[in-house]
């Protein structure tokens, strides 16, 4: 069984086609790496597959479990899928450690004493155990989002979308939030990015996914892929990031 | 026979006073808890509640709490249910303050980035959680400049209780004015413990409201 399988899926806002007839299938352990124009559908289609936005058409499925299917509990479905969101999304209310414990204290049923352990154990992955106990406002961007990756870890989930992760951060600050991207590929984790940064891609991607007006224009092995484009489109837009 | 208006007649305004204050309490309470399930009823994924709690509101809105003080004290009593002034008052401005408190915190509710929601139903959150964690303590702070204004606001219309016969501040006014025949010294000293009451309470609001500002 595949981690994740896109079979025709097809979405629209009104009338506008942002997801049109993709299929794709994703093993485990597999680290993709999705590119494209802005608009091209790249962010929806992450969006999609924990079941944030709604599809019209086609089939999600996610470890066997249908996404798109009314019967299905998102909620257990999102405790498997991490997402991490470009503009952060931490909790402004809320320390560092109750962000990261939030869901699995209500969730998880965690004690608090095994949340917080739990969270001391995912900022040491993401180098950021001394902030423990700072509030969201006190960090820097690049911080931020480490804690973001971090509250992520922290529900163990088997599948981590990445939508753009480093787009909101200045440019010596996304450096620390590869870094800590690559220690998670490392690990196993199996995950799919949304991503401009071609070095990142290149170096730590399985495969790229070159996403045009709402297709999968083109997909394959890394190396190959950016070195051979088979498209016209991919190699204008290969062009246009590279040079 | 007509008396001096004296300290002890400032006294008993001032005693009166915490009539008032007792009014605004119940009606503040009362409008709290009709206003959080308006408030949530407003935002929530159902159309249905969403379309009643509008309903609601907008004719609250639209008509005048002096009515609404009728309907339940005389109203009631000719329908076979006499009620106290105490009791009419409390329904009336619990109604009354639930749809404008309803409407203040709605819009604290929906101020909170739709993104936050989004980020706990990510992690598996129910809406349930998502509203008690994330988007409530977030609203709170957004919420408590309008909503101490509006406090304002029902401090100094449970005035119009008088009407009822309930004796408060004004109504009080009122009776030492006829005994004492000083309208003007006897009203004068109502408003400035009115102001007395209100003052401090704007003071905080504003302060609230630039520390808010700074915080964002």
């Amino acid at each position: 069984m595949s981690r994740v399988e896109l079979i025709n899926v097809s979405k629209q806002y009104g009338p506008l086609r942002v997801l049109n007839d993709v299929s794709l299938t994703i093993e485990t352990g597999e680290v993709i790496a999705i590119i494209g124009r802005s608009g091209s559908g790249k962010s929806t289609l992450l969006r999609c597959l924990n079941g944030l936005e709604p599809i019209q058409s086609g089939t999600i499925m996610i470890d066997g479990v249908k996404v798109n299917d009314p019967d299905t509990d998102l909620r257990k479905l999102r405790q498997n899928v991490g997402i991490v969101f470009q503009s952060f999304n931490l909790f402004p209310h809320l320390s560092v450690s109750d962000n990261i414990t939030l869901a699995p204290r209500l969730v998880l049923k965690q004690s608090p004493d095994q949340a917080r352990k739990i969270a001391a154990d995912v900022l040491a992955r993401v180098g950021l155990a001394d902030k423990i106990d700072a509030m969201p406002q006190q960090l820097s961007g690049g911080q931020q989002q480490r804690v973001a990756i971090a509250r992520s870890l922290a529900m163990n989930p088997q599948l981590m979308l990445f939508d753009e992760v480093t787009s909101a951060l200045d440019p010596e600050l996304t450096g620390e939030v590869l870094r800590v991207l690559e220690g998670v590929a490392r690990e196993g984790m199996t995950m799919i990015l949304v991503t401009h940064e071609m070095g990142f891609a290149r170096h730590f991607a399985t495969r790229i996914v070159f996403m045009h007006e709402g297709k999968v224009w083109e997909q394959g092995p890394v190396a190959e892929t950016l070195s051979h484009p088979q498209t016209a489109e991919l190699k204008s837009f290969l062009d246009a990031v590279l040079n | 026979m007509i008396r001096e208006f004296g300290t002890g007649d400032i006294v008993y305004l001032v005693f009166a006073a915490r009539w008032t204050l007792a009014l605004t309490a119940l009606a503040f309470a009362g409008g709290a808890i009709v206003g959080l399930t308006l408030a949530v009823l407003r935002i929530s994924p159902l159309a249905p509640l969403r379309f009643l709690a509008s309903l609601y509101i907008q004719i609250v809105q639209g008509t005048p709490l002096l009515v609404w003080l009728f309907l339940f004290y005389f109203g009631l009593s000719i329908a076979g249910l006499p009620v106290n002034a105490w009791t009419a008052a409390a329904l009336a401005y619990s109604i009354y303050g639930g749809a404008f408190l309803g409407e203040i915190w709605r819009g604290a509710l929906i101020a909170v980035a739709p993104t936050q929601w989004e980020a706990g139903a990510s992690l598996g959150l129910t809406y349930v959680q998502q509203m008690r964690h994330i988007i409530m303590p977030q609203a709170v702070r957004i919420a408590t400049p309008p909503t101490i204004g509006f406090l304002v606001q029902l401090i100094k219309n449970t005035s119009l209780a008088a009407t009822i016969g309930f004796v408060e501040l004004t109504r009080e006014g009122q009776l030492t004015s006829a005994s004492t025949y000083k309208p003007f010294a006897v009203y004068i000293t109502v408003a400035c413990i009115y102001f007395l009451i209100c003052f401090p309470l704007t003071q905080w609001s504003r302060r609230l409201e630039e520390r808010f500002n700074v915080a964002r």
